[in-house]
């Protein structure tokens, strides 16, 4: 087990974690080995921001080393490589909102940590949710959104889920900027969550 | 306002100077001398609170987004598109509701200026989003990571031919120009002219002049809505001018959240370089347009320093130097910086407590910071407030707003330099709650 490559992703070294998983790579380690460490690296980055030590910033370098050494690697995958999914977690924006940057971040923190995220974009329709949720069969519907302008929208999405028959089947966690427990219980959601290690300790708490 | 001896005035002389032309507003003629007089007291209670004194009572103005249009039965796209429309949901809002400041009625915008100029940076009601929701920004990476020398350059000549034409479409040509300062002798005036004769750059001037027709007629419409609720409620308008902080500057619409992150680490000296070249333009313009308003509080909106964003160390590196810069050339142009300090400031707290930063120059309104820290560290130093929250104002209860309003001026608003305020913009709200906020406030806030 060598340890360069998740020191250079923990530390923030970006060029030296690239390089050294085409080290690794053109050595012989299995690319699978190579996507592990990847996955250390986050999950010491996760345990990072979730102390306080490490922020969106850093969040946001790892992913882009992340993606670039997966660039690398992933061609030379023979088998298919999904590891065991923890669990299935529907995500998006909601209707009439187009931000994007926390949902991404949740969506990214949760892909790391094992979950398999289907991501519908911004301005997601309740009923793009309710086609969503019978397709993929989550156990988690993670909602977002920014202002005043995502309670309701976020309120009616929880009321399709209702209305479909599926509020039963699944957890929902609501988050953003103006977010809190006050209006997760306006919206009939299971839970807010303040970042996304908190959206990822939700959803893994209910797949449990 | 200047005087002819203007620059020799000392910041406290120019503040003063600001306050009088304000109290007094030239040219204004009230309905009703109680008018005037209500609006005198208003505006006696902000400077008051600027300088950190107890005034009558505690000022109640809150951050108002498009919450007048839905209380008053108008869709966000009407009120973008229909001046009348417009005015009659924000008179009657400001009539009903009768808090400390006005909501103004240009910061809405005009739908068919952003349409004539196909503004891409946003997308607004019935453009883009449904006709109920307010304007949001859309964030790409309008400036390349590799544009930072051209910037730091010529900021201005960056923004005319690769910022705006990618931002507007009307004004896409604009690349095929070339810099104003290529204007230099008689011989060398080909290279700048001949391409204004392009087709399609003949356009985009032709589309810039029809978007300033439709400007005209707007912003008359628009200014005559806040001069009725001036002259008529005695409610001033809160908000002279506008800057921004420098890293948002470049954070929030042309390089965008995560590209200036990455930037952070990948081209730490250009970022720093760039906002260095912003600080002169961030002051100017806000000294340029708190002379347009005649109104010296300059609104400053933070966003990407919040808990979070960054740790300390790169908040005292890259987003606190250049702002406290632009604070600090506001104030010595007797200005009153208003810093709208979105999100949580609880790690940042000590860093903008700056010692630097004289004694009653600045306004805080805050979000999710933990108040009572607040007030430990800015009590005699400079003015602050907001904190209601607006999920609150949407799914509580009156009750609920007023147990709030009444432990926030309970443990923190006693020795004055408060103002009431939501922590967020408001687009959405209960009236009841919005009335139990401002009412309550008002009635509570009194100072004995």
């Amino acid at each position: 087990m060598s340890k360069p490559l998740i020191d250079a992703i923990t530390d923030m070294r970006e060029e030296d974690a690239v390089q050294l998983a085409q080290e690794l790579l053109d050595q012989g380690t299995a690319p699978l080995d190579i996507l592990e460490q990847c996955r250390e690296a986050m999950a010491v980055v996760g345990q990072r921001f979730e102390a306080g030590d490490c922020f969106v910033p850093e969040l946001i370098l790892a992913g882009e080393i992340l993606r670039q050494v997966s660039d690398i690697v992933k061609p030379k995958l023979t088998a298919t490589a999904t590891g065991k999914k923890v669990g299935r977690v529907v995500i998006g924006t909601v209707e009439g909102d187009i931000h994007d940057i926390g949902k991404d971040i949740v969506t990214f923190m949760l892909d790391v940590n094992g979950f398999e995220v289907r991501d519908l974009g911004v301005d997601v329709p309740a009923s793009k949710f309710v086609e969503a949720v019978k397709q993929f069969q989550p156990q988690v519907v993670g909602l977002s959104g920014f202002l005043t302008l995502a309670y309701d929208p976020m309120k009616n999405t929880v009321q399709a889920l209702k209305d479909a028959g599926l509020r039963g089947k699944v957890k929902i966690m609501i988050g953003g900027g103006q977010m809190d427990d006050q209006i997760r219980q306006y919206t009939g959601a299971d839970a807010y969550g303040k970042d996304a290690m908190a959206a990822v300790a939700l959803a893994k708490s209910w797949v449990k | 306002m200047t005087t002819d001896n203007w620059q020799k005035l000392t910041p406290s002389e120019k503040f003063e100077a600001h306050f009088k032309e304000l109290i007094s507003p030239q040219g204004v003629q009230f309905a009703r001398p109680e008018v005037e007089r209500a609006y005198q007291e208003r505006v006696r209670m902000i400077k008051d609170v600027v300088q950190v004194k107890k005034p009558s009572r505690v000022p109640v103005c809150p951050t108002i987004g498009f919450y007048p249009f839905a209380y008053a039965g108008v869709t966000a796209q009407e009120a973008m598109y229909d001046t009348d429309k417009l005015g009659m949901a924000l008179k009657k809002f400001h009539a009903d509701f009768l808090p400390d400041s006005l909501s103004s009625a240009p910061i809405y915008g005009s739908g068919q200026i952003f349409e004539i100029l196909d503004y891409k940076l946003y997308r607004w009601p019935g453009h883009g989003v449904p006709p109920t929701t307010p304007y949001q920004c859309v964030e790409a990476e309008y400036m390349h990571a590799d544009e930072y020398d051209l910037f730091i350059n010529d900021p201005s000549g960056y923004f005319a031919r690769f910022y705006l034409p990618r931002v507007f479409g009307a004004l896409g040509a604009w690349q095929m120009t070339a810099p104003l300062t290529d204007i230099l002798e008689l011989p060398f005036f080909g290279p700048y002219i001949v391409p204004i004769g392009i087709p399609p750059v003949q356009e985009a001037y032709q589309k810039l002049l029809e978007a300033g027709r439709a400007a005209m007629e707007w912003i008359q419409a628009a200014g005559a809505i806040d001069g009725w609720s001036l002259t008529t409620l005695g409610l001033p308008v809160l908000l002279g001018g506008f800057t921004k902080a420098p890293f948002d500057t470049l954070g929030d619409t042309l390089r965008g959240t995560r590209a200036i992150m990455l930037d952070k680490f990948r081209q730490p000296k250009k970022l720093l370089a760039a906002m260095d070249k912003l600080v002169p333009l961030a002051i100017d313009m806000g000294v340029r347009t708190a002379g347009l308003g005649h109104h010296p509080i300059v609104f400053i909106p933070l966003h990407k320093g919040a808990d979070g964003f960054m740790s300390n160390e790169d908040f005292k590196t890259f987003y606190w130097p250049t702002l406290k810069a632009v604070v600090l050339g506001l104030i010595n142009e007797g200005l009153v910086p208003y810093l709208f300090v979105e999100g949580g400031y609880n790690q940042r707290l000590d860093i903008i407590t700056d010692p630097d930063i004289p004694t009653g120059t600045t306004i805080w309104i805050f979000d999710q910071t933990d108040m009572k820290e607040v007030k430990k560290r800015f009590a005699g130093w400079s003015c602050f407030g907001g904190n209601v929250p607006v999920s609150t104002l949407k799914a509580g209860t009156p009750e609920d707003v007023k147990t709030y309003v009444k432990r926030l001026i309970d443990d923190v608003a006693q020795d004055g330099g408060f103002i009431l305020s939501t922590g967020a913009v408001l687009d959405d709200a209960q009236p009841e709650n919005l009335h139990a906020l401002i009412d309550f406030g008002k009635e509570y806030g009194v100072y004995r």
